[in-house]
């Protein structure tokens, strides 16, 4: 009887944090062995979901059915005993633990004097063992002595995943798996789950990226506002029938975009090197130009030095040697005011922490970076008809949607507090701007605004450094692309003549350039 | 053969005066594996240091006192521990206040009940010869010719770093100071480890005060931690938050406190004022030397909430 019930049955979940109802009625099924993909823009209510599968959350209504059985779940602890692993996005690992550390925490008693033995580690190198046979048996080729900080995003990836497997989970949840990986290791995550399914178990994919859900799914189930909008057997959807269930409208999957007419180059960065703490080089001799009137895109892997090349550009960090010039003047060892002042103004990737202060009202963050200056102050006083008159234009001009200028910016909606950034940072019509992760945790409908002031940007003759770890942003935006790995730009290639494929290949470190270099010579022979 | 028995004078009195150190020291070690810094170690040493005095003058037995030492010290961990773990106020100023209250309670306790008794000195805790191993030069009066607080403040530091590194328990402890939420999501309770940890750190805070008292000073003194709770944290920094660590910047820090007494003794010509501050000048000098260590827990002293 049981054999014909469903992995995993969710019933009428609801829950609602404060006035949000975040999740609505869902119910949602789960077979053995099959891939279902939970597909939703960011705030649809997939995570809240999943947490509370995973007993981090509690529901207010609806019930849970593991193999028919109802079950209710209230903390990890109990998830994990009744089969349920979660590799988190951002990943729950202790850094300064070894693998089998990390992989052995919590499975056994903490310090039980009848079980003394299993509570007493005498022997590391057996627990090692004992992980590196999972390691082994699943194919997923990790050093079990290895210290989980000096592991690459990827490798712990994997080690959440044998995290799981040796606590013998039959239910796999992985939250945006993909979003610190490599075209390449996504390619390989993607084979391994496929072969875990072959075998048995259950995976629930989150994820807000329809060609994943394409590539890997047998089934998937669309939530938008909390709501299930739509479930489809993967074989009989397409993208675009996907893209309309999540967003709730017709959508252009693509940007439009004229050709790059680049002037001079109005940002040019030349051997810029950044030491970090531990003497490691985060920046190395890095030389870049970007032409007023292009987007100069720089791809790579999260991690891999664009935090540094964005906060030194921009005089938050200070960097170790090499020189930023922008419109033939220096920035080294000018404050950020200064350089904001010299025409290069920044979107910085976490606005809620570095772009806006949340508590400030919309009006006010609007003048952070002129505050003190006429018409904002005079003699001395802030002039707050003056500041919200301004923030009155930029409101209409940049569509920020929201009840008064007065209203705390923590208030909007993502989309609308980036709408505040970009307002802010565009209105001087900046000569350079370095826009970073510019629609991290944007909807659609917002990122397709945000893009469309970056080209007008372009086009209006500014100069864009496009720092992003989304590659299909890269590639749609970019006039140039570089990419960084490891501090280093490993390669370049011209926006139009990019491909994914390539482009991921170097963001794995893979010179690709020497490369084609030989085998071009090899043709010519 | 005279600086012969100078040294070994010096060395036996630096192993006493690191034992209370060596016992607070590896007990704030603990909690601050677990992510609580407790600044607030040396009220509960003088919490520790009347409730034995207290405890073992009424009943006549050191060993009572130095119960009644914990398990008191162990109550104000725990309201410590109340505050800052389960409401999650700031450690710092939890701390800050618990040193207020531990300074004002035992001065309290000691005028309340013992201003007015005279002799109020307390059958000394003895020195224990360990047969054969006391016979050996030097080194054997020095380890081995001690009272028992002091074998157990040694064999504490071992068996601490065993059960940190090599116990499931060890590991959850330095996993919850260093991620509380992968600690929390592998499926451990991170409120109980911090205040097991705390717990426990207090207990053998109270013990290091009692030592003071019943072991060192035979009497109690208003005041007369002073200062050892603080210096305790600095050894926990100094000791890079090991077990073992903690041992050995105990005894260093043991060996400032008994050469500035045989400095004293030996009737130097440097103001006695100038030589008492010596342990003092060495926590700073450490301090400074120590400047930018990265061995310190991730989570210190961040309060931990259970959020989706």
């Amino acid at each position: 009887m049981s054999e014909q019930a469903p992995r995993l049955r969710l019933a009428g979940i609801s829950k609602h944090f404060g006035p949000v109802q975040a999740n609505n009625d869902i119910s949602l099924e789960v077979a053995a062995g099959e891939i279902h993909c939970l597909l939703g823009e960011n705030g649809a209510g997939k995570s809240t979901l999943m947490n509370i599968l995973y007993g981090l959350v509690r529901p207010d209504a609806g019930g849970i059915f593991l193999d028919g059985r109802s079950v209710a779940i209230h903390s990890p602890h109990q998830a994990i005993e009744l089969g349920i692993g979660m590799v988190h996005q951002h990943f729950m690992l202790v850094p300064t633990l070894t693998v089998a550390e990390n992989v052995i925490l919590a499975t056994r008693p903490l310090l039980s004097l009848r079980r003394l033995r299993e509570s007493v580690m005498w022997d590391r190198r057996a627990i090692e063992r004992q992980v590196g046979d999972v390691v082994q048996r699943y194919g997923l080729k990790i050093d079990p002595r290895a210290r989980v900080a000096s592991l690459s995003v990827g490798e712990q990836q994997r080690v959440e995943i044998v995290k799981a497997l040796y606590r013998g989970v039959n239910l796999l949840i992985l939250d945006e798996p993909t979003a610190v990986l490599t075209p390449q290791e996504t390619t390989d995550l993607f084979k391994t789950l496929r072969s875990f399914a072959a075998s048995g178990l259950s995976i629930i994919l989150i994820t807000h990226k329809l060609h994943e859900v394409m590539a890997i799914s047998d089934r998937v189930t669309v939530l938008r506002d909390g709501r299930v909008v739509g479930r489809r057997a993967t074989r009989e959807t397409d993208m675009h029938e996907l893209a309309g269930l999540m967003v709730g409208r017709d959508v252009h999957l693509t940007v439009e975009k004229t050709r790059a007419r680049p002037g001079a180059p109005a940002l040019v960065i030349d051997r810029l090197t950044v030491v970090g703490d531990d003497d490691r080089r985060l920046l190395d001799n890095l030389s870049l130009q970007v032409a007023a009137g292009e987007i100069l895109g720089v791809a790579g892997v999260d991690g891999n030095g664009q935090r540094e090349l964005a906060l030194a550009i921009t005089g938050v960090l200070r960097p170790t040697s090499g020189d930023i010039v922008a419109n033939e003047q220096s920035l080294i060892g000018r404050t950020p005011r200064q350089i904001a002042d010299a025409g290069v103004r920044h979107i910085p990737e976490d606005r809620q922490q570095m772009g806006l202060i949340l508590e400030f009202p919309v009006a006010d963050n609007f003048v952070l970076k002129t505050f003190d200056r006429a018409p904002y102050t005079v003699r001395g006083l802030l002039q707050p008809s003056a500041i919200t008159a301004y923030a009155q234009t930029l409101i209409e001009r940049f569509d920020v949607r929201t009840p008064s200028p007065a209203l705390p910016v923590a208030n909007l909606s993502g989309g609308n507090q980036q709408k505040v950034v970009l307002g802010r940072e565009l209105d001087s019509q900046p000569r350079v701007l370095v826009a970073a992760q510019p629609t991290r945790g944007l909807d659609v409908g917002a990122t397709e605004y945000v893009h469309k002031a970056l080209l007008a940007q372009r086009d209006a003759g500014g100069a864009i450094l496009l720092i992003s770890t989304e590659l299909e942003e890269v590639l749609a935006l970019s006039d140039r692309i570089v990419v960084l790995y490891e501090g280093r730009i490993v390669g370049e290639v011209s926006g139009d003549r990019a491909n994914a494929q390539q482009i991921g290949l170097m963001m794995a470190g893979v010179q690709i350039a020497a490369q084609a270099a030989e085998h071009g010579a090899g043709v010519h022979q | 053969m005279e600086w012969m028995i100078g040294l070994q004078a010096l060395l036996q009195a630096t192993v006493r005066m690191a034992a209370p150190l060596t016992f607070t020291a590896v007990g704030e070690t603990y909690g601050e594996r677990a992510g609580v810094i407790n600044i607030g170690l040396e009220g509960l040493m003088l919490i520790g240091a009347v409730a034995a005095y207290a405890v073992a003058f009424a009943s006549g037995s050191i060993w009572l006192g130095v119960l009644a030492a914990g398990l008191a010290a162990m109550v104000f961990g725990m309201l410590f521990g109340v505050v800052t773990i389960t409401l999650g106020a700031n450690q710092i100023v939890a701390g800050a206040a618990l040193n207020l209250v531990g300074l004002g309670l035992s001065s309290f306790i000691y005028r309340a009940f013992f201003g007015t008794v005279t002799g109020r000195a307390i059958q000394p805790l003895e020195s224990v010869k360990i047969p054969l191993l006391s016979q050996i030069p030097v080194l054997g009066p020095v380890l081995f010719e001690q009272n028992m607080l002091v074998y157990l403040a040694l064999l504490l530091a071992p068996a601490a770093a065993l059960v940190l590194n090599r116990t499931m328990l060890g590991l959850a402890i330095r996993s919850v100071g260093e991620h509380p939420k992968a600690t929390a999501t592998a499926g451990l309770s991170v409120i109980g480890l911090r205040y097991g940890a705390v717990a426990f750190g207090a207990l053998l805070a109270g013990v290091g005060g009692a030592y003071l008292s019943v072991a060192y000073a035979n009497q109690f003194v208003e005041n007369m931690v002073a200062g050892r709770g603080f210096i305790a944290l600095a050894i926990v920094v100094f000791g890079r938050w090991s077990p073992m660590g903690a041992l050995w910047a105990s005894l260093l820090f043991g060996f400032t406190f008994a050469l500035q007494l045989r400095l004293q003794a030996a009737n130097v010509q440097i103001a006695y004022q100038f030589l008492q501050i010596l342990p003092y000048v060495a926590t700073i000098v450490a301090m400074i030397l120590l400047r930018g260590q990265s061995a310190q827990p991730k989570a210190l002293g961040a309060p931990y909430t259970e959020r989706a």
